[in-house]
């Protein structure tokens, strides 16, 4: 797993109250009752762990954790 | 609240004075915000007990509102914000321009969109946040010659409550004031019979001071309020029955 599948995992975890064992990127936000407002938490959480603005409104179309890692990897200040 | 800074829009007038001053003497430090009247603010942020900063914001433009937003930022952690800047402009509606009603819309909804907007992602990374919204005794009676005032107001109170169900699970509460008829500045230029009017609506027979406003909102402003949420508290001497 790279660093951000981890870092997104880990968090994703905490804010659904799960050991990290119980989150995978197949995992859907559906099964973790996150919402698309958790979402934008989770950014903020990754901007502070990164140091880099993820500027995305579309996280209210994301299914699984694999969509929001991927999301987050193709923002402009990741993908640079 | 000794570590948190809170925002005032419309901070240098008669409400908004007080409101600063109230949130100041629990520790706050104050971001007095103001459009143009730089001296006014100064003097509120002088009368405050506490740490306060006249930030000059229009809340109707976005570039003005995260450049205050930044400013307010350096003094601590934003987690409150009172949107209190507002315009009336009283008329019949025949008379009433598309123009001016635009205005009153752009500032006194815009603008607490825009704010509000702003300062939610401090409040979701701290998971606390307080948003009070001043609307106003009209927003629910109605009153002649306010059609467009009125709707703004009665605006900001389904803003607040969508706002509040929005964001009630991250520690963050929205919720609103309406103050019945406060005598300030702004209202100073109603006719003798409008004022006179507005006194006799009220049942405590007096009219609203902007302390007693204040008082409400640093109460919803506090720790303490932790679990109300999405309330426009009215402040009208009863006038709203």
């Amino acid at each position: 797993m790279t660093e951000l599948t981890v870092k997104v995992v880990e968090i994703l975890a905490t804010m659904a109250g799960l050991p990290p064992d119980q989150v995978t990127p197949d995992t859907t936000f559906e099964s973790l009752s996150l919402d698309s407002l958790d979402l934008v938490e989770l950014t903020l959480m990754l901007e502070d762990e990164l140091g880099v603005e993820i500027d995305r409104d579309d996280f209210g179309e994301l299914v699984t954790v694999q969509d929001a890692i991927d999301a987050i990897a193709s923002t402009d200040a990741l993908a640079a | 609240m000794s570590d948190l800074v809170a925002l005032v829009t419309g901070g240098s007038g008669g409400i908004g004075a007080a409101i600063c001053q109230a949130l100041a003497r629990t520790g706050a430090v104050v971001a007095v915000g103001y459009q143009g009247n730089v001296s006014a603010a100064e003097h509120v942020a002088q009368t405050c007990d506490g740490q306060a900063v006249a930030v000059r914001i229009n809340v109707a433009d976005e570039n003005s509102v995260a450049g205050a937003m930044a400013q307010a930022g350096e003094l601590g952690r934003l987690g409150i914000l009172v949107n209190n800047a507002g315009v009336v402009d009283d008329d019949l509606l025949l008379r009433l321009t598309p123009e001016r009603w635009d205005h009153l819309m752009t500032v006194n909804l815009r603008g607490a969109y825009l704010t509000s907007r702003a300062v939610l992602r401090p409040m979701l990374r701290a998971r606390w946040g307080r948003i009070v919204n001043v609307s106003s005794v009209v927003g629910m009676r109605g009153n002649a010659g306010q059609a467009a005032y009125a709707a703004t107001k009665a605006g900001l109170v389904g803003f607040t409550k969508s706002l509040a169900r929005e964001v009630a699970r991250k520690g963050i509460t929205v919720n609103a004031v309406s103050p019945g008829y406060v005598e300030t500045r702004m209202t100073a230029g109603l006719p003798e019979r409008a004022r006179e009017l507005l006194t006799t609506f009220a049942p405590i027979g007096r009219p609203v001071s902007a302390d007693e406003v204040a008082h409400a909102v640093r109460f919803l402003a506090s720790d303490e309020a932790s679990a109300i949420t999405g309330v426009d508290l009215a402040v009208d001497g009863g006038a709203a029955m």
